[in-house]
């Protein structure tokens, strides 16, 4: 008799707790949410800020969401297909920056850039988009593809190691310094225009930047749903085994997902610099850290969810010190806060499906 | 010489010896079936063909072309192409991609567009679910466009990997005919199946794998007859 009345408790013990521990996370939610919706409120109160402040903090954050999106769109890409973080990809985000920066320099100091802007950031972009993906293909070949039937840790912690490996190199190459992105004239104006009674001032930089990112986007969406690569990659995605049953070379697909992912961080990386001016060896760092959130509250493996996820994230960061009155220094605080409620209350991300054995 | 020989293969999983010093071989135009019980090598067999499994020791050989040393996607481009076991269609994949992903070591538009309509006309539920995706197919539909798939290749031997499995036994018959019609419209198979019965049937010749090693061969007919197998595989009780 004992012994089943022991059973029975041992057995239904876990269960309470599990429910108590579901309650507490519910509290501490309803909390959170209780708070920020009171400090939105009392915000909202003072009115402080007109439509023009939030309309401007709303393009800052589409701006600082695209970037963070397409550097997403790589993490996302290579968890889906080989169900492994590329911690290394903010490194490859940061090779764009520097590569970007070297020839817009160049270009600065030549004058070809004061008299020929145009081809000028093309070449730019160009370069800063065709380094990374060489770098991303090497990275996957030397790093990664002999660790592919290693235990998942494994890969993981190589891509620390490479992320470090990465950040060193070109700091031993292109020196410690802080390397300042030049003036590009043609993008330094902007369009005033008029919200209630204020004035507000768009810049032509923010809409190139958004601008290209739709572009890359939809060119994205395109290649992945509607050529026979982005098919092979979403077969490869789902059973890399029957993949090469049907004549797909599987670690081509694999090469080309990295390269993909490499072109959409360097294409940020450059934008980064355009934007905030300032690169260093560790610009990276950050960035790729928010670019993972990213992809984790879309879903990660989702490319969909990415783009979501980086344009929430720019968005609810740029936006929250604002609506919340607190300093914008805490928008780290804010965004990381957020991937732990987000983790709480819905693990596979906004967009993710809920993952099976395999990919958990 | 045979269309595809396999010549005195060994194949192990790790340590474990899985295929000892296997041999078939496939003439053009025939259909060969490979039957055996669980764990027999048959599908290790159809692997290592395949290229996914490497043999530490033998030879296979299309048209008298070595194949060892090739990938699993260059021997799919040589001519040998899989519908595997479990099916395995790319269930987030669209019936229609299924099929291009099946083709997809050919660039000859008109060929593939020609095929597109052959196992359309094999297969006419797939015409009609082309744009689902294929996890919505049900298991019977899947067997289809597995075999599909495989055909969309244009292979010059398909190997087909227990297309019966978990099917109603109407389906069953139909898997059959079916496998009979690509026959004899020219394409070489190899067939592996736990039916022994219906494999035997549709089959020119056959081989039973026991424990990793061929224990008998011979035509369907002589298979069919020999008090082994009829008391083994075909669940007659010996008297």
């Amino acid at each position: 008799m004992a012994v089943v009345s022991r059973e029975a408790r041992v057995s239904r013990a876990p269960a309470v707790k599990l429910s108590l521990n579901r309650i507490m996370l519910w509290v501490v939610g309803l909390g959170v949410t209780a708070l920020v919706v009171w400090r939105i409120a009392g915000t909202a109160a003072l009115g402080l800020y007109g439509p023009d402040v939030w309309l401007m903090q709303t393009l800052n954050g589409l701006v600082q969401g695209s970037m963070y999106a397409l550097v997403a769109l790589g993490y996302t890409m290579v968890y889906g297909i080989l169900l492994m973080i590329n911690f290394a990809h903010g490194e490859i985000f940061m090779i764009g920056a520097m590569s970007g920066y070297f020839v817009l320099n160049g270009f600065h100091q030549s004058g070809f850039l004061a008299s020929n802007p145009v081809p000028a950031l093309l070449i730019t972009f160009i370069v800063g988009m065709g380094v990374p993906p060489i770098v991303g293909v090497l990275l996957e070949r030397i790093a990664y593809r002999p660790l592919r039937r290693a235990p998942r840790l494994v890969p993981l912690i190589c891509a620390i190691g490479a992320s470090f490996f990465l950040q060193q190199a070109v700091r031993l190459l292109f020196g410690i310094r802080t390397k300042v992105y030049p003036t590009v004239a043609v993008l330094s104006g902007s369009w005033t225009i008029t919200v209630g009674e204020r004035e507000m001032r768009i810049q032509h930089m923010s809409v190139l930047i958004i601008v290209i990112t739709i572009v890359l986007m939809v060119a994205l969406y395109l290649l992945v749903r509607k050529t026979k690569i982005g098919k092979a990659m979403r077969a490869v995605a789902e059973d890399k085994e029957a993949a090469a049953l049907m004549g797909i070379d599987v670690d081509q697909v694999i090469m080309v997902t990295f390269a993909i992912g490499a072109i959409l961080a360097g294409a940020a990386g450059v934008m980064w610099g355009l934007w905030y001016k300032q690169v260093i060896h560790t610009v990276g760092f950050i960035p790729g850290i928010k670019a993972f959130t990213a992809a984790v509250l879309g879903g990660i493996g989702n490319i969909p969810g990415a783009m979501l996820g980086g344009l929430f994230l720019g968005f609810v960061e740029a936006i929250a010190p604002t609506a919340l009155d607190i300093s914008t220094q805490l928008k780290d605080v804010i965004s990381f806060g957020l991937l732990v409620i987000v983790l709480i209350f819905r693990p596979s991300g906004i967009l993710g499906e809920v993952l099976t054995g395999k990919k958990a | 010489m045979a269309l595809l020989e396999i010549d005195n293969i060994h194949t192990y999983y790790g340590n474990i010896h899985a295929l000892k010093g296997v041999t078939i071989s496939v003439d053009k135009g025939e259909i060969v079936t490979l039957v055996g019980a669980n764990g027999a090598g048959k599908s290790t067999t159809l692997n290592t063909i395949c290229g996914i499994l490497k043999p530490r020791h033998g030879e296979i050989r299309l048209n008298g072309e070595s194949l060892n040393t090739l990938k699993p996607h260059e021997i799919v481009a040589k001519g040998i192409s899989q519908a595997p076991e479990g099916r395995r269609i790319f269930s987030r994949l669209t019936v229609m991609e299924n099929l291009e992903m099946g083709a997809y070591t050919r660039s000859d538009r008109n060929g593939i567009a020609q095929d597109l309509e052959r196992v359309f006309s094999i297969f006419p539920r797939l015409k009609e679910r082309a744009r689902q995706v294929g996890g919505t197919l049900s298991g019977g539909e899947q067997q289809m466009l597995a075999i599909a798939r495989a055909l969309m290749a244009r292979p010059r031997v398909l190997l087909l990997d227990e297309p019966s499995m978990g099917l109603a036994p109407i389906l069953v018959q139909e898997i059959f005919s079916i496998i009979r019609e690509i026959n004899q419209q020219g394409t070489t198979i190899l067939l592996v199946e736990q039916n022994v019965n219906m494999a035997l049937q549709i089959a020119q010749r056959g081989y039973v794998l026991e424990t990793g090693r061929v224990v008998l061969q011979g035509s369907a007919k002589e298979l069919r007859e020999n008090p082994e197998v009829r008391a083994v595989y075909l669940g007659e009780t010996r008297h």
